[in-house]
């Protein structure tokens, strides 16, 4: 029903170029996961997406949703939720008081209340951090309470700006099984990843975007195997 | 390990949360529970407030602490700005000005009684937020900072060079307060007690501060336009990506200190019956936010005893003559140093308020948790050449 549609995309920042005829789609309900090196458009693709920056030339569709028209909080408000790199959790606010914030736009108190409810059984270890300020978390937490506050929102879209940055390899596993119980709870994520392996593991289909432009694309499982991923990407 | 990002359907067994790392134990309930111990203890400290002047009504306690209560007012409605919205306003004064003047010249100048001029004191302090507030807050930090100084000092000097405040000598003559022909200046008895219009102006200036001012800001605080705009001061990008008009919630921090000032300009106009330029100098907007730094940002406590502290300590270090100022900044660098977020932090709980989970010893936690085994291989022995 609602596919996110990004057509032969051009995206400048000023004079430098940053998307190249970008292509990608990603149906509802599905994990992608995309991919690239340090400055290959990854962030950029997220950050057009939420309304942050204008496309010079192509389309961005969402269901009926023409993006590149929308504000960035009308975005947020139909639902197309943004994880920014660097978790940026509110540090001197509690967790509680963080996942409460990211319902800002939803008037129903109970539906906060129990979406918050859904938050702590996906993770419980926010659960016992409840009022602990969000700043004396670790970083593991950290990434837990930003995809938590993110879905206290109640995304239908969730774009993911990579959630394993700075993780040990455990809690890397862990986040990205929360991610996965996201979609399974019916949430279509697009996972900006560097981390190919864990990406990949739990997406669906992946593009590998180089310079702006797509270079390589297919179901998840092909990628894992694919020999330039593994050695761009997974390292042998 | 593979197993774990298995094929789909066996995700829902798969995925069962793993089990916290601690059980901490419950909240204290009864008395000792955080919120509940924390509103008994202001109940207590404002029935103490008020039985005061029962001990002690000599007119010199009772009228500092009157102004020790106005500037109470005045600090929690700068903690609105500072402490939760973050916004470094550094001439927060003036819109203690404009509740003073424009209290006094309606008095005096037009014969209102002070409690009728307060819509309009209302009005003006909106209005002073929105021609302050709404040009500067698209600024952040330290330009913030620097602009709100100039207004600051704007408002100060167009008092101190107009006809109708009075220029440089002010208003003189503000009444107290009267309801209906009945004025605090008449007195009362209740229960075979005299209260003087001192002692009662003292309580009604206690029920607005304690009532409207703390536990008013409190809550705004405590509530959803309090979380957008600690959500502001965190992280401001991060606020929008929540969807929260940022510059709409800035100036609404910004409207509500306005109007907290303001009234606290109407009480120390009439508490002082005049109003003169020289009351309203940047060393106060820098007082009042002292007492919210050091008391702690954001803190309702904290913020309480920062204005009592910087109201009552150059009364209580009056013996010191001219050194007590000095000491004053002494005790002040003193706090920061040991308190550096403030003598009681936002967030802070009183030890004994929550319980701790107790240390457990290796036997027991190899019991209660499945822990995740790591095994270090022994490392090979060293081969001597």
């Amino acid at each position: 029903m609602a596919k996110l549609v990004i057509d032969n995309v051009d995206l400048f920042y000023h004079r430098v170029q940053a998307l190249r005829g970008l292509t990608l789609e990603v149906n509802e309900g599905e994990i992608v996961a995309l991919l690239g090196n340090n400055g290959a458009g990854k962030t950029s693709t997220l950050s057009m997406l939420s309304g942050l920056y204008r496309p010079k030339s192509g389309t961005v569709t969402w269901g009926d949703r023409d993006l590149t028209t929308m504000q960035p909080w009308d975005i947020v408000e139909a639902k197309l939720l943004h994880v920014p790199e660097g978790r940026r959790i509110f540090s001197t606010m509690t967790v509680h008081e963080n996942l409460q914030l990211g319902g800002y736009l939803v008037d129903d108190q109970k539906l906060v209340d129990e979406r918050i409810e859904r938050a702590y059984e996906l993770m419980p270890r926010l659960r016992e951090r409840r009022n602990q300020e969000g700043g004396t978390l670790s970083g593991g937490e950290q990434q837990m309470a930003a995809i938590g506050r993110a879905l206290v929102g109640g995304p239908k879209l969730l774009l993911l700006d990579e959630p394993s940055m700075g993780l040990a390899p455990l809690i890397v596993k862990q986040v990205m099984e929360i991610i996965k119980e996201v979609q399974a709870q019916g949430t279509t994520v697009l996972l900006v990843e560097q981390n190919a392996r864990a990406a990949l593991r739990i997406a669906d289909r992946g593009y590998v975007i180089e310079s702006g432009t797509v270079t390589m694309e297919g179901a998840a499982s092909d990628l894992r195997t694919n020999s330039k991923v593994i050695d761009a990407y997974l390292g042998a | 390990m593979a197993s774990l990002f298995g094929s789909r359907d066996r995700i829902d067994d798969l995925l069962t949360a793993p089990a916290p790392f601690v059980k901490r134990p419950e909240q204290n309930k009864g008395l000792l529970h955080p919120q509940r111990f924390m509103n008994m203890f202001g109940l207590i400290v404002f029935i103490a407030a008020m039985v005061l002047p029962f001990i002690s009504a000599t007119p010199y306690i009772i009228s500092i602490l009157t102004s020790a209560l106005i500037y109470v007012m005045l600090a929690m409605g700068l903690n609105v700005v500072v402490g939760y919205a973050g916004l470094l306003d550094l001439g927060y004064v003036a819109f203690f000005a404009v509740g003073a003047y424009t209290s006094g010249i309606l008095s005096t100048r037009l014969g209102w009684s002070v409690f009728e001029t307060i819509p309009v004191v209302l009005l003006a302090c909106v209005a002073a937020g929105i021609i302050i507030g709404g040009p500067t807050l698209r600024l952040r930090t330290d330009y913030l900072a620097i602009v709100t100084l100039g207004f600051g000092e704007i408002v100060r000097l167009t008092a101190n060079n107009l006809a109708i405040t009075g220029g440089p000598s002010g208003i003189h003559g503000i009444r107290t307060f009267s309801f209906f022909g009945w004025s605090f200046a008449d007195g009362a008895t209740l229960f075979g007690i005299d209260f003087n219009s001192k002692v009662l102006f003292y309580y009604f200036v206690l029920i607005v501060a304690g009532g409207l001012a703390v536990i008013g800001a409190a809550r705004l605080g405590k509530g959803k336009l309090g979380r957008a705009w600690k959500s502001v001061r965190d992280d401001e990008d991060a606020a929008e990506a929540m969807g929260i008009n940022t510059y709409r919630v800035k100036l609404s921090a910004y409207i509500i200190g306005a109007i907290w000032g303001g009234l606290a300009g109407v009480l120390m106009g009439s508490h002082l019956t005049a109003v003169s330029p020289t009351s309203f100098e940047f060393l106060y907007s820098a007082l009042v936010l002292m007492a919210v730094v050091l008391g702690g940002m954001g803190s309702t406590p904290g913020v309480i005893i920062g204005a009592l502290f910087i109201s009552l300590a150059p009364e209580l270090l009056r013996d010191f003559a001219d050194w007590r100022y000095l000491i004053f900044g002494v005790l002040m660098v003193i706090t920061m140093i040991f308190r550096p977020k403030g003598v009681w932090p936002a967030n802070a709980m009183l030890p004994w308020l929550h319980r701790r989970s107790p240390m457990r010893s290796a036997a027991e936690r190899d019991e209660s948790d499945e822990a995740v085994v790591v095994t270090v291989p022994e490392p090979p022995e060293e081969r001597r050449p």
